[in-house]
């Protein structure tokens, strides 16, 4: 019981900080990200198992000899009144984080859902007044504004794909298409699902790295995802140049910060080099997000091979297993 | 007989339209005036718009933060809280600004770049 306790702090300490920082330093990710997506989700899920069962396993110690036996007496504690003066203070104090953390987590997912949702519907109701059905098809709609702009509004039946006159009028039929596939893919493969749990996860745990790399790779991540799906249909140059006029264009209605620019090292001679380099400069996540696809697409690196991403697949198992099983292994040889 | 969707939006056309602050009858009138006008199969397919249910679109609107009501005289006068082009700059800077959430409330093609990118990337284009 003991050790399952060290083990899984270990394991949380491992994922919290020195696991996200390499993997997100690491290349291959750009070249399958689905796989590198679901190691991220295994990772956060694994994360928080360990942290709290570290807490758990650690203040049940002295009651039980395994998880089940010790949160049965702690059961018998609170209810039914009886003495708890076999629990130390150190006990009581990793039981009460244990819980509050719990706590904490869900209360924290639910308001982050509570307050995209409220601010997914008010853009709804305004989006329903001011922008009208487009020719695209059922589920867009067009807004006249003059910056090219295109994005989408999940909200299940209800989903939206909002273009703007300025994008309609910039992109020919191609890039246009390539720009819907894209954003339908969003729709289609739940991204939403996603960018929600893992903004919750860094809303609930700000100070800890993984929060933070974890919902950056994961926004860069769902935006390769999106273009492989672009690309099966539409050519590799549509969907650049579409990535290229809609950046281009909407960097002037941004207040982009001028001394970015300024500090990047003047006009860039070799085009992605800028891009990166620009990236690194301002540290802004969408930039970066932006540099890594065009770089993606214009010097392709072949997909992982199905033995990397069947290792890979193999990591995201066993994160998840190794902390479910610290946590009930005991219990059943017990 | 139109859904109070479509009422919302034809209200605010109307409000957006108009200059002064306009009561429920008087947007009544307008509102069956365009029926007509749009070739007016609309009008004889069920009864005639009723003020309340007028009434009921508006309070909705106001509900929604999008129209106010003058309180000192009666029949109320309704208007508009912004104008059109200020609802589209707030749903632009929701999409475009760099609020804490958007990433996580809608998708966006590409996400805000520098000026200095937005020039790499025209190089770019002429690469192409």
């Amino acid at each position: 019981m003991f050790w399952a306790s060290y083990l899984l702090a270990v394991l949380a300490i491992a994922l919290a900080w020195p696991v996200p920082v390499f993997l997100s330093r690491a290349q291959w990710p750009a070249r399958s990200p689905f796989t590198a997506m679901l190691l991220w989700q295994a990772i956060a899920l694994a994360g928080g198992l360990s942290m709290i069962g570290a807490m758990l396993v650690y203040g049940l110690e002295p009651i039980g000899d395994n998880l089940i036996a010790g949160l049965r007496a702690l059961a018998g504690m609170v209810l039914l009144d009886a003495p708890t003066t076999a629990l130390g203070f150190w006990h009581l104090f990793a039981l009460s984080a244990a819980a509050l953390l719990t706590a904490h987590l869900v209360f924290t997912l639910l308001l982050t859902y509570y307050r995209i949702e409220r601010q997914r519907r008010r853009h709804r109701e305004l989006l329903a007044l001011l922008a009208s059905p487009s020719a695209e098809g059922a589920g867009t709609v067009v807004i006249s504004h003059d910056s090219p702009v295109a994005y989408c509004l999940p909200g299940g039946a209800r989903s939206v794909t909002v273009l703007s006159d300025g994008l309609m009028a910039a992109l020919e039929p191609a890039e246009l298409r390539a720009v819907l596939i894209h954003e339908n893919a969003h729709l289609s493969q739940r991204h939403h699902l996603l960018l929600w749990a893992f903004a919750a996860w860094r809303q609930a745990l700000p100070w800890l790295p993984t929060t933070r790399l974890a919902q950056e790779s994961v926004n860069s991540l769902i935006e390769m995802l999106a273009d492989d799906v672009a690309l099966k249909t539409e050519s590799k140059a549509s969907l650049i140049k579409a990535i290229a006029i809609v950046a281009s264009g909407s960097a002037g209605g941004v207040a982009a910060p001028v001394a970015a620019g300024a500090l990047s090292g003047g006009p860039a001679s070799v085009p992605l080099g800028g891009l990166e380099a620009a990236a690194g400069v301002t540290g802004a996540d969408s930039a970066r997000t932006t540099a890594s696809r065009v770089s993606r697409l214009l010097s392709p690196v072949p997909q992982l091979s199905a033995s990397a991403r069947g290792a890979v697949l193999a990591c995201c198992v066993l994160l998840l297993a190794l902390p479910t099983a610290l946590l009930i292994v005991p219990g059943l040889l017990g | 007989m139109a859904s109070l969707g479509e009422l919302e939006r034809a209200v605010m056309d109307l409000l957006w339209a108009g200059q002064a602050a306009a009561t429920a009858n008087t947007l009544r009138d307008q509102l069956a005036l365009s029926t007509e006008a749009q070739g007016g199969t609309a009008g004889h397919e069920g009864k005639e718009l009723a003020v309340t249910t007028v009434l009921t679109v508006l309070s909705r609107l106001e509900k929604k933060g999008l129209v106010e009501r003058e309180r000192g005289t009666r029949p109320h006068r309704y208007q508009a809280v912004s104008s059109r082009e200020d609802h589209t700059a707030e749903l632009m800077h929701e999409v475009l600004g760099s609020a804490p959430d958007r990433e996580a409330v809608l998708a966006r093609f590409i996400g805000s770049v520098t000026e200095s990118e937005a020039e790499t990337l025209r190089k770019l284009l002429g690469h192409i």
